[in-house]
């Protein structure tokens, strides 16, 4: 029995492109069996070379993949068994819907009647039981987005992976798809490699999450984790929103510090990277987590109040120069919060973090 | 061209041709000959000097003959050739169809100052050429002298190369076959005489290799490709003076023909067209041509000024006419549709 | 009014381009077209001899009177272009016809006098013959199926009746047939060739990609008659090819690879390649990478993922391609004129050599009829075929 933990192993994976191109630099990624795993990270981090590489698309130019305990290094893309949804469905335009679906049966030589049988179930799970004679030119995006998906499953691959396959979706059709892979997922209990750069997507729908930048792997955790607990500055900008001040650590109290921002103020925070008394840091406290009131906390005044249906995003400028997003649920929001107001912010210690002080990388 | 088909809907024919050819409003005179050694000769010895002395610019345009070119071209009204140079039987055929301008002869100095192949209403002998037996005396150690030793692939083994269609070839195949120059018309004006044509092509087919164009034969022959041609004289001439060739030409069988300058009906510069084939045809000038395109010239006093070292190189010269073969105009008029159908079914078995 | 505004517009916007192919293509192939059924030359020249053989039945001779009016008649167009129309209508006929009546309009006596079939018949013994009269009446127009019958090797003979011309005139069938099969046999290479080096360019990254095209394109931009003559230079018998292969020890004597249908073929393919290319090109720059990655991801070995998934997806362009080529190659006539042997003519060079040299128009246009409508078919079937076994959209 190999260790369910360990179904799929990236172990220091490396692609280097001619001309020296690093598009992955040792990578180590162990992904147990089942899991939901999604690769998250801006264009051109590595995470959909990664996953073409688990695929067979592309050869590592150093390190191991093995999936169920065996290397796959000299295994062909069309023998790891591994079922794949591409980036813009990739079906196939000259065959109907069932035979788009049966293709992988038909070329495992699988009898016809079980043929037959596995397409009309896995119609039926993706809930399309009365296309299966259309061709993909005659779908919606979303039915073609189905079709796609009963193909990479039919053949019970213990591995799906999937290359933002909801990309070229509109916003209510990929929540709702969204929701649909994840129920698919639980049904089926099939391990899952999820790329996306889209944050939302990635929290709403893994079990884990891995943060790519530059070609490394920058955080691996829980939905919960990467969100309340952003190991690095960097996490914590691109997966939701934050506000971050440049500053110096001034004390350390074991996990809790107090930090001087450049701007003036002391603050409290968590710190979260191995730094001392005096070292550098950048302070990541979500918007949502600032608690605005008359009395408490250091002084700012309101900029601008942008209403967003559901909450409201109060801009402050502090007397410093600085400037901070604050997020109000539009109930909650007190009768005094408008625009040129002179009010206090102030957060908990435990809400804000201590990270590294990499600033943020140039506009894109 | 009346009657069923209105002459409205011919001359829109016409005119969609010429639209392709280019539209033209006042032009320069314009002078059409074949191209190649022969027209590069008529521009020094005609084209350069006729603009000189007469101050009137002219255009040059080459083609490959075809009376339904000229048909179309005069059809449609205002022609943008003014001169043309003809083969015999567009000449006679385009004559009748009224495609050319009269030839006003007391201007050229007469009739009678021509060969007499030269003279007809419609045109003036420009030049004569001829098609003979030619080899590269540099390969054979032993000439060949008439076309019954091109059929001789014992004492010749090799490939020979003929002009691919009817013309000259059938005439070829008769004197090969023994008939004497003056009777070759005779027996291929009867059916008998074209069935014993072809059947003497057939005895030489697996050794004939055909040509298309006049540069052709030369080439062959220089490359070794075969050992004896069918081909324009003046062209083995013209490679013996300049690219240092061995060819030597039997004039015995040769035939030879006299193409015309002829004017096209309808010339917006018929005046000049016509000072040019003066020109074209007085004896100082004409006498200059020989030399540089080894071709015979028809003003009987040109004839006699040439370069006698010259002149035995010519078809023209009277040793040469006496063993060769006139091509028969009519006889090509008459049946060159039928017999390039039945060469071609024949080439095809 | 609204409405129609902008459609007149839009039909003010296309006029000068539908004017200019409509006098400069369609006209004049409309017109070239019609000429083979029309028979208008004898009736022009000679309008009440021809009605006079519309009425005789066939049988022996015509009526001396017939013979008379003939007689006038020829008197009246004599030195006319009308004769030599005639005329050159009658010897595509008969040889030799043009220059019996030409010498008969002019060794006619001028008055008339004695029996009309007994002067002719002293000028020439042929027009004592009955087929002499039955082929002027074919020729009686106005309109004629004898041109048509004639680009098939067909011929009515002089009781009327459809008849196969001798084996010795029968040509034109038998080019038909060549033009079809060269054309056939050039299409498969060009699909031979075109298709991997298609591919290869189009799964190439641009940069390496776009100069290969150009490689392709500059053949295409060169002449067809320089390329045809570089193949002769290549081909012939001391020629680069057959140096290179003895150099190598492949052979030892030179092939014989021009002046024969190998030579045509080649230099025809390597002509019409691009035509090939291009389309194909297009298309399987529109398939991309993806389809064949889907499919070995689920399990297909890249043969058959080829096989079942990018071939019948490239198949517009293979049609297109097959279909631009076999059309060009059916036209085509240099090339085989110069590397071509005896049996290599193919069917253009007959209507040229009619439509140029002899101005037997007729001929010309009956044989770009049928070569038309052949194409015509072909490209029908093409089209049902596609459409049958095509995507349903």
């Amino acid at each position: 029995m190999t260790d369910a933990a360990r179904f799929v192993v990236f172990d220091k994976v490396r692609k280097t492109y001619p001309g020296g191109v690093h598009a992955v630099r040792d990578l180590d990624l162990e992904i147990a069996r089942g899991e939901f795993v999604t690769f998250l990270g801006p264009s051109g981090s590595g995470k959909t070379t990664s996953l073409m590489m688990l695929a067979g698309f592309e050869t590592p130019s150093a390190g191991d993949i093995t999936l169920n305990g065996k290397a796959l290094a000299n295994v062909p893309p069309y023998r790891r068994n591994i079922g794949m949804v591409f980036q813009n469905y990739a079906l196939f335009p000259h065959m109907t819907v069932a035979e788009n679906i049966a293709f992988p049966l038909t070329v495992r030589r699988t009898p016809r009647a079980e043929i037959e049988a596995a397409v009309l179930g896995v119609l039926d799970l993706v809930q399309l039981s009365g296309m299966r004679d259309r061709r993909p030119a005659q779908l919606s995006g979303g039915q073609q987005q189905r079709v796609a998906l009963a193909r990479a499953l039919v053949f019970n691959p213990p591995l799906v992976l999937m290359d933002e396959p909801l990309g070229a979706l509109d916003r209510q059709l990929r929540e709702h798809m969204q929701i649909e892979i994840k129920h698919i997922h639980a049904r089926l209990g099939v391990t899952l490699v999820y790329v996306t750069h889209d944050q939302g997507e990635a929290l709403t729908m893994s079990d884990r999450v891995a943060i790519f930048r530059d070609g490394r792997l920058e955080q691996v955790g829980s939905p919960l984790d990467v969100y309340e607990r952003p190991g690095t500055s960097f996490v914590a900008r691109f997966v939701g929103e934050s506000n971050q001040f440049a500053g110096t650590i001034r004390e350390v109290r074991g996990e809790a510090c107090v930090v001087e921002l450049d701007g003036g103020w002391t603050v409290p925070a968590m710190l979260a990277h191995a730094a001392g008394v005096g070292a550098r840091t950048i302070v990541s406290v979500r918007p949502e987590r600032i608690r605005l009131s008359a009395s408490e906390g250091a002084p700012a005044r309101v900029a601008e109040l942008i209403y967003h249906g559901d909450h409201i995003r109060v801009r402050l400028g502090a007397e410093s120069g600085q400037e901070l997003f604050v997020k109000i649920l539009s109930g909650a929001a007190p009768e005094w919060l408008r625009p040129e107001a002179i009010l206090r912010a102030a957060w908990r210690g435990e809400d804000a973090r201590a990270l590294d002080p990499s600033p943020a990388d140039a506009p894109r | 061209m009346t009657g069923f088909l209105p002459k409205r809907a011919m001359g829109l024919l016409a005119l969609g041709v010429s639209l392709i050819a280019g539209s033209a409003s006042a032009r320069d005179l314009t002078v059409v000959a074949w191209g190649g050694s022969s027209q590069a000769a008529q521009r020094e010895v005609y084209y350069r000097p006729f603009t000189e002395q007469t101050r009137v610019p002219l255009l040059e345009d080459s083609w490959s003959g075809g009376l339904g070119i000229l048909r179309t071209r005069v059809q449609a009204g205002n022609p943008t050739w003014d001169v043309v140079q003809v083969e015999s039987d567009e000449l006679q055929l385009g004559c009748d169809e009224g495609l050319y301008e009269r030839i006003d002869w007391a201007a050229l100095g007469g009739r009678d100052a021509f060969m007499p192949e030269a003279v007809s209403d419609c045109g003036v002998g420009a030049v004569v050429w001829s098609v003979g037996l030619t080899y590269d005396g540099s390969r054979l150690r032993d000439a060949p002298a008439s076309w019954a030793d091109f059929w001789n692939t014992q004492r010749f083994p090799g490939q020979r190369t003929l002009r691919r269609g009817p013309k000259y070839t059938l005439e070829i195949a008769l004197m090969s076959d023994g008939v004497p120059q003056s009777e070759v018309y005779r027996v291929l004006r009867t059916p008998a005489g074209v069935d014993r044509a072809f059947r003497r092509l057939d005895q030489l087919r697996p050794n004939i290799v055909w040509w298309t164009a006049g540069a052709q034969p030369g080439q062959l022959l220089a490359s070794g490709e075969v050992v004896m041609a069918a081909a324009y004289t003046s062209r083995m001439f013209a490679a013996r003076r300049d690219d240092r060739r061995d060819f030597r030409v039997v004039w015995n069988g040769s035939v030879y023909a006299v193409d015309h300058w002829v004017v096209l009906r309808g010339s917006q510069n018929r005046d000049n067209a016509m000072r040019f084939v003066q020109f074209a045809t007085r004896p100082e000038n004409q006498s200059r041509f020989p030399t540089l395109a080894m071709q015979g010239v028809t003003n009987l006093r040109a004839a006699r000024q040439v370069d006698p070292a010259v002149a035995t190189s010519l078809p023209t010269h009277p040793d040469n006419l006496a063993v060769a073969v006139s091509l028969d105009v009519e006889f090509w008029v008459d049946n060159i549709e039928e017999l390039t159908q039945r060469f071609n079914a024949w080439a095809a078995r | 009014m609204r409405r129609t505004l902008p459609q007149l517009s839009n039909w003010l916007l296309v006029l000068p381009l539908f004017l200019f192919s409509a006098g400069i293509f369609v006209a004049p192939i409309a017109l070239m077209l019609l000429r083979s059924v029309q028979d208008p030359e004898l009736a022009a020249a000679f309008p009440r001899t021809a009605a006079e053989l519309a009425r005789w039945d066939g049988q022996d001779l015509p009526r001396p009177e017939a013979m008379s009016t003939f007689i006038t008649e020829l008197r009246g167009v004599r030195g006319t272009d009308r004769i030599s129309f005639a005329a050159n209508r009658l010897n595509a006929d008969i040889s030799g016809f043009r220059s019996m009546l030409l010498r008969t309009a002019r060794m006619l006596p001028q008055a008339d006098g004695g029996d009309a079939a007994e002067t002719l018949r002293r000028i020439d013994a042929r027009w004592g013959e009955r087929s002499t009269w039955t082929a002027m009446r074919r020729a009686s127009g106005p309109v004629t199926d004898y041109f048509l019958l004639a680009a098939l090797d067909l011929q009515r003979d002089d009781d009327g009746a459809v008849a196969a011309v001798p084996a010795e005139r029968a040509v034109f069938v038998g080019v038909f047939l060549r033009t079809l099969w060269v054309s056939i046999l050039v299409t498969g290479f060009c699909l031979l060739l075109g298709y991997p080096l298609a591919y290869l360019l189009a799964s190439l990254p641009a940069r390496y990609a776009n100069p290969l095209l150009v490689l392709v394109l500059i053949p295409f931009w060169t002449s067809v008659l320089v390329r045809t003559t570089a193949w002769i230079v290549l081909l012939q018998r001391d020629g680069l090819v057959n140096g290179l292969l003895r150099r190598i020890g492949l052979i030892e004597q030179p092939l014989t690879l021009i002046y024969n249908r190998t030579g045509v073929l080649i230099a025809m393919v390597h002509v019409l390649l691009p035509l090939m290319i291009l389309p194909l090109y297009s298309v399987m720059k529109g398939i991309g990478r993806a389809p064949m990655l889907a499919a070995m991801s689920l399990g297909a070995r890249p043969f058959e993922a080829f096989l079942r998934v990018y071939l019948p997806q490239s198949r517009a362009g293979i049609g297109a391609g097959c279909l631009l080529v076999f059309i060009s190659a059916l036209g085509y006539y240099v090339t085989p004129e110069l590397i071509g042997g005896g049996g290599d003519q193919m069917i253009s060079y007959f209507i040229a050599f009619y439509t140029n040299r002899t101005t037997n128009w007729g001929l010309a246009g009956a044989l770009s009829l049928i070569l038309l409508l052949a194409t015509g078919l072909l490209y029908i079937a093409y089209a049902r075929l596609s459409r049958a076994t095509g995507p349903a959209r």
